[in-house]
Formats: C-alpha cells, structure tokens, sequence
C-alpha cells in the first residue's frame, strides 16, 4: 500500500494550514512526539423554537415592540419574559414606545465568526418610559463618536423580517438629522 | 420616564421626556423585589473540615496540539499527586470533574474519559459546568463532598482545549452561554457585553460623580471614558508584569499603560491587552478530611468558607433596586445608585457575603492576604474589587490609583502608593496566565495553595511573586456577565 506523505512541522500555525488544504498533517510537539491532526469540520441545522417569546418576535415583523408586564409586581420588562423574575407569576405582553434612550452602549469591531463581516457595528442597551427593564439591540446610523449614554433614540424596523432580534434596531430620535430620518 | 431609576437624574438638557407616573412600590415591597436576599450567617453550617493538599497545573497556552484533554487533565493530577507522595489511588474516594463546553471537545462526557485516565473508575464523580465559573463551581463541589462525609479525598480537575477551533468560531462558542433568543444574535461576542457594563460603570461613578462639574454632556462622557479606560490599563500593566516570573502563564509581558491603551481595539472601550485569551490547559487540586490532610501534608490549607451567587442570563433583565450592604456600606452611600443595573455584579456581592460570612471575616482589606480574582477584562476586575467590598461601589478606580490591589516591591512605571494592601492577581490573573475556562477556577486554587504554602519560589522559580507570610487568601471565579461567581477563603495551617 503506498503510504500518503504527510506534511509535517513544530509551527501549529502551518499545520492548521496544511490540514485545510490536505485533510491531515503532522505536528511534532516539544518532547518530539509526533501528532496527526486531521481537520474535522461540522455543520448542524438546528430547529429553534422562540416558544413563549414568539409574540414579540411576530411583532417585530408588524414594526410592534412588545414587552411583558407583571401584574403583582408592577414591572414591565423591556425584554420580555413569559413569567415574573421576582414573583414567578405569569406576565401579560404590553406595548412599548417605539422611542427610548440609550442606557449604555459599545462599538464591537470583532464579533462571532458568524458577525466579523458586520463589522464595525453598535449595541446599545435601550430604556423606554413606562418600562422597569431594558432591551439590547443594535445601534444604526451613527458613528461611534456621536453615541453618549442618554441619546435620544428610535426604532426602526426590518421590512422583509428574519424573525431575529436584528429585525428591530434603533437609530437616532434627533428629526432634525438628515441621517436619522432616513428609512 | 425610564422607570428602573426610583431616583432618575436629568440625563441630558437636550432630552424631551414624558412624564409618566411611576408604578407605586411601597418600601417593603420594593426591598421583596430588588434585595430579598437572606444574610449569610455562618451558624447554619456544621459541615466538616475541609483541606486542600495539593495542586497541579499544565502551563496554559494558546494550543496545546501535542495533548488532548485527557492527557492534559492527567498531567496535572500526576504534578499533585507528586506533591503527596503518601496519597494512593486506593485513598481517593471519587472526583468532580469540570470544563465549560462540549462545543470545544467535541466530545460529549469527557469527564467519563478523563476518569478513566486518571485511573479512577469505579468511583463516584460529576461533571461541573457553571460557564466561566466552572472551576470555582468544581473546588466548591468537591469541598461539599468531603464537608458532607460522603469522601474523605476528593480530585478536583478541570481542562477546556479551545485551541480545537479558530478564535472567532471560539468567541461565538462563548457567547452561545448568552441568551440565544435575545442576546446572541446581535454579535455572538462577549467582549460587547462587557463593554456594555464598563461603560455604564463609567458613566455611574465616573461622569456622575467625579467629572459631574463638566456641563457638556457628550465632553462629560468622553473625558470619563478616557479617565475610566487608563485606570483599566493600570490593571492591564500589573497583571501581565506580575505573570513575567510565572512559568505557567500564557502571556507574561512588560507593557506600559500607552501599550495597553494603544492595542487594537475590539469593543470600544476595551483593547486587546483588557481581554484574557482562549486557551488550551487543565488544573487539579486535591481536597481531603482533616485526618487525611494530616497523614498526607504537614502544609495543607484550610477551605475557610465557601459563596456562590446568581444573577440573570440577560444583562437586560437585571434589576434597579438597593445595594445589598456590606459592613463597610451605609445606605446613605447609595441614596442615587439603582443596584445592580448592569454596572455591577450583584452574584459577586452575594458570593464574597456567604464566604466572608462563613469564613468570618468582616474587613476583606484587613483579613484577606490576597486574592486571584477573575479578571476575564480589566474592567471586571475593578468592577470586582468593589462586589467583593475592598472599596465602596465607585470607589474602584481610586482603589486601582491607591495602588493597593498592586505587589508591593514590583516597579510597574507609575506609582503605587499604597502596593502590598491586598495584591490581587499576583499571579497575573486571567489577562495573562489565560483562560482555559474549566480549568481556571482551579488554577487560581492552586496558585493560592503555593502562596499560602510559601512554595512560590519553589514552584516558579522565582520569589517575586510569594507574598511575605500569606496567611489567608481568596479566590474568586465568575461565569458570563456576572450571572454565577463564586469566592472560596482559603487559609494557611502552618506557622511560617
Ligand atoms: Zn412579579
């Protein structure tokens, strides 16, 4: 049987290399011991169910951000939740204000490997009137330098819905800025 | 208005806001909602006594291609076996077994093949997985082991091999542990949400307090970050100069705060060299009844108290109630602080109050020697300091610029007036020794243990980083955003 002449080498770098391009490589270690690395990829579709939250995510594709309120407590959540963090009981789903104020915020310039060609892109963590909670999303039309904690902001929806949390985003509430009155 | 802030400032002059009312709470109702947390109180535990012997850890590193997980876990166990040289198999009575996430083995039940490995079937064991705290989580799980009477030794190991997939693939791994509905599809990146909570840290006790005099709000916020993020770097600075004589850490390194500060960024405020990093590594310690720690080792360490606290997944869902007070804490401290918010950690508070209270101690500065503390970002790390009461909330950049969390002897290029108060991380924490995530908790074990076995020098070849008669130290682990942190007190048995 012919033998298949592996690459070999101490740099993993290159051996990671190599194992793309041909499947298998050797890496020879410290104490000399050689190592067959071999590449070994994996893919799943996997079946989410947005179960109790589902409403909320309908409602993004009707331009509606929902929350959940708590009847006992008196506490609306701006992320909703079907049961009461503090009490247990079941909450009711309530209207939020399409506007709301920037808690805090962070420009990511790296991400997941799945979000690296999103990059630069803004979160913010957002607080609305009436709301005891806040939500995080995405923050749009901005630059990094303008964002401060208390900016003005509103939500903005995405016309052909994914049924994903990035179907709302917020830009910023000021109407005299060209920018944020864009679509 | 916003209704998470019973006592809401003006953000900003600009800011149009309806006033709507606010849902009334009575007092008693609110402290229900927001604080109900028993106090700890050290009476209700009559476990037994409980020891670590020994410890061992593999150097971490970014790959370790030449050892998968079982072979690495194996390494430490044999380096605290060698320790205990009296200690056969036959006297280990079982083994709780750590590591974070299957996504990186890809492997399901690994601990059943590292128990294997360590050649310890059939005896009992469990796997432990609490996110980042997982290690912290596995030293406390064996210590109720033995507490309890169920074992008299009980292994304790933890491994992760992050090396097994690219960088980026790995941050989305780590960031699965957020809440996949609401949080993960927006960046699948843990460095975000961190920033997320420094910047409102920041802007609490930062812009809100100490550059409060500033009118223009954006200016306020921009100068406070600058201030906020070169405190950070210090942090940043001690911590990868403390690893330079540590032989096990993955990045030892002689920066200055401008290095720190100019490294790329990657969520703004936070810098590359703010940031621990994936490794491959393993750690194991060794925790026995008294009767077997005095057969075994004429130097084991006393498990002084134990705390473990919990918060919400969804930085989004964590509330703005009271502060849960230490004793060093008065209620009129806070009278305008909504606590936790997403500014700090209220698991870490309620961990460092069950182990303080366990373990007696009322004055952590006073009564602690040192602590390793999590320090995944230079910001958790301040953020840290302030759970765990070495300072009031607010108070952590002050603590930082004090330079009392620094080694005291250790020229860090910027003074460090109060150095060798509470040194944390003296074995340079997360940010340099990396973060193999199941076996982290117990690395800081073990490093504790040589600390307060005066076998520093010994084990790392170098004396610089034993603290002079270590008598008590703390280790503290912390698991995504805050949502599970324990702190374990560890003490000395031996006169030095
Ligand atoms: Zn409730």
């Amino acid at each position: 049987m012919a033998e298949r002449k592996l690459f070999k080498s101490s740099k993993f770098q290159e051996v990671n290399a190599a194992i793309k391009k041909d499947g298998a490589a050797i890496f020879v270690d410290k104490e000399g011991h050689e190592n067959l690395i071999i590449d070994n990829p994996y893919a799943i579709r996997y079946i989410h169910s947005y179960a109790e939250d589902s409403p909320f995510f309908l409602g993004l594709a009707q331009g509606k951000l929902l929350g959940t309120k708590c009847g006992p407590c008196n506490y609306v959540f701006a992320t909703p939740r079907g049961n009461c963090q503090f009490c247990g009981e079941p909450t009711t789903w309530v209207d939020l204000p399409l506007r709301g104020r920037v808690h805090t915020w962070t420009t990511c310039h790296f991400g997941g490997e799945a979000f690296l060609k999103e990059t630069p892109y803004n979160l913010a963590m957002i607080e609305f009137d009436g709301a005891n909670s806040v939500l995080l999303a995405r923050l749009k039309d901005c630059k990094e330098e303008e964002i401060y904690v208390g900016m003005p902001v509103e939500a903005r929806f995405n016309p052909k819905p994914q049924y994903s949390i990035t179907d709302v985003w917020f830009v910023p509430a000021d109407t005299d800025s060209p920018k944020a009155r864009r679509k | 208005m916003f209704l998470g802030h019973p006592n809401e400032k003006p953000f900003m002059k600009t800011v149009n806001r309806v006033t709507i009312s606010r849902p009334t709470m009575t007092a008693e109702k609110k402290r229900d909602v927001f604080s109900g947390m028993p106090t700890p109180s050290s009476p209700k535990r009559s476990g037994r006594r409980v020891y670590m012997v020994a410890g061992g850890v593999t150097k971490f590193a970014k790959a370790h291609p030449g050892m998968d997980f079982r072979l690495m876990a194996k390494r430490s166990f044999d380096q605290a076996r060698a320790a205990v040289p009296n200690l056969t198999l036959n006297m280990i009575d079982g083994t709780r077994i750590s590591y974070f996430s299957d996504h990186f083995t890809r492997q399901l039940k690994a601990s059943s093949m590292v128990q294997d490995y360590l050649g310890l079937n059939p005896r009992g064991s469990v796997r432990i997985e609490w996110g980042g705290a997982t290690g912290g989580e596995n030293i406390q799980a064996a210590y109720e082991a033995v507490a309890s009477g169920r074992m008299d030794v009980c292994v304790a190991t933890g491994f992760e091999t992050m090396s097994r997939v690219p960088t980026w693939k790995g941050n989305e791994f780590i960031a699965l542990a957020s809440d996949t509905n609401f949080d993960f599809p927006l960046g699948g990146f843990y460095t975000g949400y961190y920033a997320l909570m420094v910047q409102r840290h920041i802007y609490e006790y930062v812009r809100r307090k100490k550059f409060a005099h500033i009118t223009d709000e954006r200016e306020a916020q921009r100068k406070a970050i600058e201030y906020g993020t070169k405190v950070m770097a210090m942090v940043s600075v001690k911590n990868h100069k403390n690893a330079l004589t540590n032989p096990y850490a993955q990045y030892p390194k002689d920066l200055n705060v401008n290095d720190v500060l100019s490294s790329e960024m990657v969520s703004y405020p936070l810098t590359r060299e703010q940031i621990c990093t994936m490794s491959d590594g393993a750690a194991t310690v060794i925790l026995t009844s008294e009767e077997r720690a005095k057969e075994l080792a004429d130097d084991a360490v006393l498990i002084k108290g134990v705390g473990c606290g919990t918060d919400t997944m969804r930085l989004a869902d964590r509330p703005f109630g009271k502060v849960i007070l230490m004793p060093h804490e008065k209620a009129s401290d806070y009278a305008d602080l909504d606590y936790p918010g997403v500014h700090s950690f209220r698991a870490g508070r309620a961990a460092g109050m069950e182990a303080y209270g366990h373990a007696g101690i009322t004055n952590p500065n006073k009564e602690l020697d040192f602590i390793e503390l999590h320090d995944a970002y230079s910001s958790s790390e301040i953020q840290t300091y302030e759970d765990l009461g070495l300072c009031k909330y607010g108070e952590g950049y002050d603590f930082v610029e004090s330079g009392a969390p620094f080694l005291k002897g250790v020229d860090y290029g910027f003074p460090t007036p109060k150095a060798g108060m509470i040194p944390v991380n003296p074995s340079g924490g997360l940010i340099a020794c990396g973060h193999p995530v199941g076996a982290t908790g117990i690395m800081q074990g073990v490093f504790a243990l040589w600390q307060l076995q005066g076998r520093i020098g010994e084990k790392f070849g170098s004396p610089r980083l034993q603290i002079p008669h270590a008598r008590r130290g703390a280790i503290h682990s912390h698991a995504g955003t805050g949502s599970a942190v324990t702190v374990t007190i560890m003490e000395s048995t031996k006169q030095r």
